[in-house]
């Protein structure tokens, strides 16, 4: 009986979890395409959506795929990266202004990135006189920007991990005459894979989704990101008319996420509670 | 004996272990200076021709130190810190810096430039043609990379180059029968289409003659003119057209005796008028109670409701006896993978009142997005569909660290479950789980793309047409600076210094008791 409560209730969610999912393929196998005949249950099916999506001429689909996937791979990469270096430094070495550094961190992280965006526009209006590669509408400007806060809840989250690995690992490898390169490279990138996958996982899943700094960045068609460029799908008189097609690119851009959450499945869980545990 | 003692000796004073020089230890120093060279011999140019000689400096300074730093033994933990910190001063203590100083200024649409900017911009937006005074055949040309204007004098036809530095003869240039230059050596003239392109350019140059100005009028004449304004620098004022504007320091303004202000204006220092503004216009302040106190609503409602339906499923499955979590959990868990950004916008379609699925499945017609609680309400419904599954993993893995022992104890002592919930399992969650409750609460306080993409603020009252019912501080403030209307950046740095300071005193009060609860529990 009890048991039986427990699984009512649990489907009850999950029906709340997928309808919009649901709606979401129904719409994009709708053959009409518009908002206003899209229901829970598809009124017939057809790949019609899809293949408008792709031969486009004012929405440059695929370009904007390639896009996202790009920065958010190297943004995530990058910034695993720059994290775990410092994580390393924080967790294993004692030098002056550590403590300071940590807490420092944890502050500037409160002053999200985006509050500042005014001062970031002005900046790279600048940068974009100067630099036009790195300025806007550029996917290195874009990415030099994401970067700025790969230190902060990351370095946090895997200086808890690290602190867990056993000191006497790279003692041991020292007496040995590895060098410190040597030591985090060979033994500790190897022992913090779960934590190096649940941030990237993360990273990779935000820098997808960021929408604020890509939609003031990012102003050419060529250059938009997934997030940006669906925006403007469905944005004013299109909200209608292309609600079928904006239906089927949410449905390609939940594959590289979902593809990348079930390649790290097995660490996620794991990985979510060693940091914040450790935290 | 002695023997003995001497080898003691030696291995109480080890040599220093010299380390032999590995390939990677070569590779990595060139790799390091050759990457310098590489931004140095990038970034440097283009700093040397716009003269920009202070970021010359902070660039060469900065490669000097990360060569220094990369080339020696010593200073181990600042080679792995030095990455990171470089991107986070960059682009992040330092905009943090600017956006605090910018709050000071009047900075925004009308006080862009410094006021001798200000001051050319009102003498030759105020050009107007002298009567009598010559016209001039135009043709737009290229000379380098600078635009500057062909002009013919239509009764000597001589062809003179006009240039913001003033005016040049030309010689050999070919005329078109209109009287247009056709071809210049040395310069490149624009067809129609190209000029046309660049009418926006066209239009601002002004080229400075011995009496007043030579600007264009449309794309093939120019006029000589007089600015009808001009500047004094004797009393610091603008004169013309029988007014005198005279130069308010404190505005950024050249305001004449009625308190009327020319359009342009220069930035200044403006002190703590933009704080005092935010706090004491009755228009924004009356709005900034308004938007803070629904701004710590939305935040605590979102962390409540997803922790709560997070931690509800994740306890129903946490039982030897479930069947079937594999299949539950990937179902609970695709919210999360799905593009946020995508799925709010398909939320803000499924409330929409005319064929939003909601009211169709639901047989209502609630206009959800119009009135203010129900978008209120929507607002926290669609967060709490992407929140949970996060929620949802985190406690799965907490549940997994407390041990069975504990709960099973409760039980056979015969605490009944929810009792045995309350004071076993909950406090232990909750002490694996706060750092993440409050970092949740920050990421929401400023959650930008939850309004900006369902309701973008709205529903508007007609009295506040800038301050929406479920506008966040975060997304007014993004109005401020680029939304319809004048850009006031001045203002909008201020209220993003307004919200630094509160998630940072919220963040500092529930960290310290933390720790406390930490000590109790742990």
């Amino acid at each position: 009986m009890k048991l039986a409560l427990r699984h009512a209730f649990v489907l009850l969610v999950c029906a709340f979890a997928l309808f919009p999912i649901l709606f979401v393929v129904s719409a994009a196998v709708n053959p009409l395409g518009t908002l206003a005949s899209s229901d829970l249950v598809p009124n017939g099916a057809s790949l019609d959506n899809f293949a408008k999506l792709f031969s486009s001429d004012t929405y440059p689909f695929a370009r904007w795929v390639f896009n996202s996937v790009f920065i958010a791979l190297a943004a995530s990469t990058a910034s695993l990266l720059l994290s775990m270096f410092a994580a390393y430094a924080f967790s294993r070495m004692r030098f002056a202004g550590r403590r300071v550094g940590l807490l420092a961190l944890l502050l500037i992280q409160m002053f999200p990135q985006f509050l500042a965006i005014v001062t970031i526009f002005m900046i790279f209006t600048r940068v974009t006189e100067l630099y036009p590669a790195f300025g806007f509408n550029t996917t290195w400007g874009i990415l030099l920007l994401y970067l700025g806060g790969a230190l902060g809840v990351n370095t946090w989250l895997m200086k808890g991990f690290l602190d867990t690995i056993p000191k006497e690992l790279d003692e041991s490898a020292t007496v040995d005459g590895a060098t410190h390169a040597q030591i985090f490279w060979k033994i500790i990138l190897p022992l913090v894979t779960p934590i190096l996958a649940v941030t990237a996982l993360l990273a990779f899943i935000g820098t997808m989704s960021e929408f604020l700094m890509a939609n003031i960045f990012l102003r050419d068609a060529e250059s938009k990101t997934l997030a940006v460029g669906m925006y403007g799908m469905i944005a004013g008189d299109g909200r209608n008319a292309n609600f079928g097609m904006f239906a089927a690119a949410t449905l390609i851009t939940a594959i590289p996420t979902v593809s990348v959450f079930l390649w790290l499945q097995k660490f996620i869980v794991s990985g979510l509670t060693a940091g914040a545990v450790k935290g | 004996m002695s023997l003995d003692v001497r080898e003691a000796a030696e291995v109480t004073t080890p040599p220093r272990p010299r380390r032999e020089l590995t390939t990677a230890f070569v590779v990595s120093r060139i790799a390091v200076l050759a990457v310098a060279a590489a931004i140095l011999l990038y970034a440097v140019p283009p700093l040397v021709a716009a003269e920009s000689w202070i970021s010359l400096t902070l660039l060469l300074v900065a490669s000097a130190v990360i060569g220094y730093l990369y080339l020696t033994r010593r200073f181990v933990p600042a080679k792995y810190l030095v990455p990171g910190t470089v991107f986070l001063i960059a682009f992040q203590v330092f905009p943090v810096l600017y956006t605090v100083s910018t709050a000071f200024t009047n900075f925004g649409d009308g006080h862009r430039g410094d006021k001798a900017a200000a001051i050319s911009a009102i003498e030759t937006g105020s050009v107007r043609q002298a009567p009598g005074s010559p016209e001039y055949g135009l043709s737009a040309a290229l000379k380098g990379d600078s635009l500057v204007f062909l002009l013919v004098d239509p009764k000597t036809k001589q062809v003179q180059e006009g240039s913001p530095d003033g005016l040049a003869a030309v010689q050999g240039a070919r005329l078109g029968v209109t009287g247009k230059v056709l071809e210049a050596p040395g310069y490149t003239v624009l067809k129609a289409p190209e000029a046309a392109a660049r009418a926006k350019q066209i239009a601002e140059l002004a080229v400075p003659t011995q009496g007043g100005l030579i600007k264009a009028n449309g794309l093939s004449r120019a006029v000589e003119g007089r600015a009808t304004l001009t500047y004094d620098a004797v009393c610091d004022c603008v004169k013309g057209g029988g007014d005198t504007w005279t130069a308010d320091e404190s505005q950024g303004y050249f305001v004449n005796a009625k308190g009327e202000h020319l359009a342009q204006g220069w930035q200044v220092n403006v002190g703590f008028a933009n704080f005092a503004r935010v706090l004491t216009d009755p228009t924004l302040s009356a709005h900034f109670l308004g938007m803070f106190t629904w701004n710590m609503a939305f935040a605590l409602l979102s962390v409540l409701t997803t922790f709560a339906l997070g931690m509800g499923v994740a306890l129903a499955l946490h039982h030897p006896k479930m069947r079937g979590t594999r299949f539950y959990r990937i179902a609970l868990i695709l919210p999360y993978a799905m593009p946020a950004f995508a799925m709010l916008l398909v939320w803000r379609d499924l409330f929409n009142r005319d064929f939003g699925l909601i009211n169709q499945l639901f047989g209502l017609d609630v206009d959800w997005m119009g009135g203010m609680v129900s978008a209120k309400f929507a607002v926290i419904l669609v967060n709490l569909w992407l929140g949970f599954p996060y929620m949802f993993l985190v406690t799965t893995g907490a549940l997994q660290a407390i041990p069975r022992e504990l709960t099973e104890a409760a039980s056979i002592d015969g605490a009944p479950p929810w009792y045995a919930f309350r004071k076993v399992t909950l406090p232990l969650l909750l002490v694996a789980l706060t750092p993440l409750l409050i970092s949740s609460f920050a990421f929401n306080f400023n959650n930008y793309n939850a309004i900006a993409l369902t309701t973008d603020g709205g529903p508007f009252p007609a009295e506040s047409p800038t301050v929406g019912g479920t506008d966040l501080l975060i997304s007014y403030t993004v109005r401020l600076a680029f939304g319809t209307g004048s850009a006031q950046f001045g203002l909008a740095a201020t209220m993003s210094v307004f919200i630094f300071a509160i998630v940072a005193t919220i963040s500092a009060i529930t960290f310290r008791r933390t720790r406390k609860q930490e000590d109790v529990y742990a």
